[in-house]
């Protein structure tokens, strides 16, 4: 059986799955639920300063969903704890010290003054937790105030805060970061700077779930207005994926550790996380779907995965995928694939010739000799994957590569010598 | 001669009110809106779809499906309705597992095709509750059309050409628009008075005036409608049907009635507690006509149901669907099983003696098993046949002419008869299959050659 205990800037817990700061960690009675399910951690809901925040009483969330109603993705206009400071402190004491081997960190956003900083610290600090999250991440209500993505959308800010903490306590400090930015690096390379341990991301993303046509109001609507949110849940792991993978490949960066955030619903998707470097992973809009009970599935499934791996420990695999990601430029430009459509498997749907022959290439048939049929025409077949990803059979097609003979689409040999963009004759500056 | 009476075991009232209601209630229960939504996201929107190639109306359905999944219901009406205007009807009473969804790319990878039936009924039923009527009439071209029998095919072809501006006279024989979709359909697949609704549908595009008991060589003629009118399409169905034939089937012995009136009784019937029905039913044949008759006899508290067909199973007309659907209503399917003659007491059929067949070197023949089945009524659906004197007997001259070797009348691809001006479609042409679906395209196709050789002036 794989081991899953998790070391993340020597916070220990049981498992790398973590409750993300939001809603499911506001308050002991929930952690409790959480703990006692099996959670390896929780980031506690973030803290602010007295008089504390007001929410709306109208509706706080917004999804979107399959024709099935499975919930696609999700966003949510919550702000931080609505809860006195030191009711939230005395819990927090209470948990820890009942649930030794869990991780608790605190997530935390004042306003950008040293002394705010200074002053919530040590009351943090004495509730015995493991670790600090500074929250430059929600790009909705808070960041009005000056706080939230407000600071995430600036290096220096996060810089001087990340000092400030590292400067007024001992305890480690995640700075975690908004996508709401144009190049996620520099917000961790300022993280870095400042000292902080570690990064976390992403936060939500800035959203509007729909517009309702009848109300002509943005969803979700509070009485006839809306405010845009974050948005959260599956929709959103490719954009945290690749945030994760630039944080990690980036020199500047690399090995700055990560807890990886951002529509984690299944064991695979924290396994992705863990392979492009994560040191734990934290799930929130998946516990919101379907209660606390998915972390012996999250558990149970990545453990097993592991085991068939070979991987007796996570360090055994995390980073793994990391060396993998390139810039376009040093893409393989010899390596060709075509399309290859199983017709044992394919049950002539012809989405695959709709699709090639409206969109991309005309290279799938729809007629051989008269009859439907659904076959590659080699000498047109860029090699793109359209035709496989709106295939609704699995395995049905498959892009195989190319390694004998001649492509007859561009007349060249198959199976030359790996040479990508820097040094082909097209590229301007190769010359 | 005092006319047999009727044994005490053929009853009315056999089951509660409830059980009733419940027996003849919706087959398939319109879809919810969301069920609706789950089953449109299964359709793969095929390229060239072959759901839509099998569909002998082509109705474009991957589109209207489409159009179910995007909160579009009556975009998906007028879709449909583009293709066929019966599309209500259709949607309950198409054989789709023989058409589009046997058809249907899922169907071929797991065996569950897209439920494209009630897709199309939960489409239907969203226009024909919002009473919308998604087409307009041309201006008026002043041309007056006949059209003689408003059936399925009938309504198609009246709708398709008051929609171009012209002005219908609908003659009907009956008192009900409709055809067999009022008199003729199993009651559990059209419930709710359906057909008359739809009837109203389609007339509501206006320029159709109805005459109702209208029979044709009665009070109608062929050669006088010709006279009168600018064209005419016949759509007449099937007048007779196929007789017995056996000892005893003659009139000599009751208790024998075809199915098809029993069937047209009972949809006509406004409390199905006063049909009454036997004990112990026998019915002959074995396309939809006998299960739909053997189903309802059930339905209606018949304790056994028996369906004789003299060849195998897989010889059946009645879809594999309707085979199951008689078999889990507790109906004996008897194959191989001819009946022979009928035996009876005071008059009255009491049983009816069979003999089994087998296939001998390619032909039917009766093997030495010989059996008797007790019953109190019995039920020959052994098929219609159309009955040429109407049309003689209207004075349409040279008979021969438009009527075939098959004994019905001869049409072309657009439906023209061999007479100058007259069209004809539906069950009573030999073109086709006998289906309220090729019934609606042939309509469909005949309005628009009626259209095209009026607007050219012949």
């Amino acid at each position: 059986m794989a081991d899953l205990n998790t070391n993340f800037l020597g916070i220990k817990s049981p498992n790398p799955f973590w409750l993300a700061s939001a809603p499911p960690t506001d308050r002991e009675t929930n952690v409790e639920r959480a703990f006692k399910a099996g959670w390896g951690g929780v980031v506690w809901k973030t803290l602010g300063e007295d008089p504390h925040v007001v929410n709306v009483s109208g509706p706080r969330y917004g999804a979107i969903h399959g024709a099935d109603r499975r919930l696609l993705g999700f966003n949510n206009i919550e702000l931080i704890s609505d809860r006195p400071l030191e009711i939230n402190l005395r819990e927090i004491k209470a948990m820890k010290r009942k649930w030794p081997d869990r991780a608790m960190v605190v997530s935390l956003m004042v306003p950008c003054e040293e002394k705010n900083w200074q002053a919530i610290l040590p009351q943090v600090e004495a509730t015995e937790c493991d670790g600090i999250e500074l929250n430059f991440g929600c790009p909705h209500g808070m960041s009005e105030r000056g706080m939230g993505s407000a600071v995430g959308q600036v290096p220096e800010y996060i810089e001087m805060v990340a000092r400030w903490c590292k400067s007024h306590s001992r305890l480690p400090v995640i700075v975690k970061l908004t996508p709401n930015i144009t190049d996620i690096r520099h917000p961790a390379r300022a993280a870095k700077q400042g000292g902080a341990d570690a990064v976390s991301l992403i936060n939500t993303i800035s959203s509007i779930m729909g517009v309702d046509l009848d109300r002509m109001a943005p969803i979700p609507t509070i009485d006839g207005k809306g405010s845009h949110g974050g948005y959260c849940g599956p929709a959103v792991k490719p954009i945290a994926l690749n945030m994760v993978a630039e944080i990690a490949r980036d020199p500047a960066t690399h090995g700055l550790p990560i807890s990886a955030i951002g529509g984690v619903t299944t064991w695979r998707d924290a396994a992705e996380f863990i392979a492009l470097g994560a040191g734990s992973v934290q799930v929130c809009t998946a516990a919101m779907t379907y209660g606390f009970k998915i972390i012996e599935e999250l558990c149970s499934g990545l453990s097993q995965w592991m085991d068939a791996h070979d991987y007796s420990r996570l360090d055994d695999f995390r980073g793994k995928a990391i060396g993998n990601v390139v810039d376009w430029k040093y893409l393989n430009l010899n390596y060709v694939v075509k399309a290859s459509i199983d017709q044992e498997l394919c049950i002539s749907c012809g989405r695959c010739h709709q699709a090639c022959e409206d969109t991309s290439h005309q290279a799938i048939t729809k007629l051989v000799n008269g009859v439907r049929k659904f076959t590659v025409k080699e000498e047109e077949c860029v090699g793109c994957n359209l035709c496989a990803e709106v295939c609704p059979i699995e395995n049905c097609i498959t892009m195989i590569p190319q390694t004998h003979g001649t492509d007859p689409r561009t007349g060249l040999a198959y199976g030359r010598d790996y040479s990508n963009w820097t040094s082909h004759p097209h590229n301007p500056s190769s010359r | 001669m005092q006319p047999p009476r009727v044994p005490d075991s053929i009853r009315s009232n056999r089951l509660s009110a409830e059980t009733y209601a419940e027996n003849f209630s919706d087959l398939h229960p319109l879809l919810s809106e969301h069920q609706a939504f789950v089953e449109a996201d299964r359709c793969y929107y095929c390229a060239d779809a072959p759901c839509q190639t099998a569909c002998p109306t082509s109705i474009d359905i991957p589109a209207f499906i489409r159009e179910i999944s995007t909160e579009n219901p009556l975009g998906a009406a007028k879709t449909i309705f583009d293709s066929n205007i019966l599309g209500g009807t259709c949607a309950r009473v198409c054989p789709v597992e023989t058409l589009c969804e046997q058809a249907c790319v899922r169907e071929f990878a797991e065996g569950k095709p897209v439920k494209i039936g009630q897709l199309q009924r939960y489409a239907t039923d969203a226009a024909m509750a919002a009473h919308y009527q998604p087409f307009q009439r041309a201006a008026a071209t002043g041309k007056k059309i006949a059209i003689v029998g408003a059936g399925p095919a009938g309504l198609a072809c009246a709708h398709g050409l008051a929609q171009q501006g012209h002005d219908i006279d609908l003659f009907e024989a009956r008192d009900k628009l409709g055809g067999l979709t009022e008199y003729g359909i199993a009651a559990y697949k059209v419930t709710n008075d359906f057909a008359q609704r739809e009837v109203e549908f389609i007339l509501s595009i206006g320029g159709i005036s109805v005459k109702t008991n209208q029979v044709l060589g009665e009070d109608i003629f062929i050669d006088r409608l010709l006279n009168d009118y600018a064209a005419v399409f016949v759509a007449v169905g099937l007048g007779g049907v196929n007789q017995l034939g056996i000892q005893g089937s003659d009139g000599a012995v009751r208790g024998i009635e075809d199915a098809v009136n029993f069937i047209a009784k009972l949809r006509q019937s406004k409390n199905l507690s006063t049909l009454p029905i036997g004990k112990n039913i026998v019915v002959i044949g074995g396309g939809m006509t006998a299960v739909d008759i053997a189903v309802q006899s059930k339905r209606l508290g018949a304790e056994t149901v028996t369906i004789l067909y003299r060849r195998s199973q897989d010889e059946m007309k009645a879809s594999g669907y309707e085979q199951q659907l008689a078999q889990t209503n507790g109906v004996v399917l008897r194959c191989n099983t001819a009946p022979v003659s009928l035996q009876s007491h005071q008059g009255w059929v009491t049983a009816i003696d069979c003999v089994e067949t087998a296939e001998k070197n390619g032909k039917l023949v009766e093997t030495d098993h010989r059996f008797s089945l007790e019953c109190d009524m019995v039920f020959p659906a052994i098929g219609q046949v159309f009955v040429p004197a109407a049309v003689e007997a209207s004075g349409a001259r040279k008979l021969e002419q438009i009527v075939d070797s098959s004994g019905r009348i001869k049409v072309d691809s657009d439906y023209r008869t061999a007479l100058p001006k007259l069209w004809a479609g539906g069950d009573c042409v030999s073109r086709g299959v006998d289906l309220t679906v090729a019934a609606v395209e042939a309509g469909k196709i005949a309005a628009r050659s009626i259209h095209s050789s009026l607007s050219q002036g012949k």
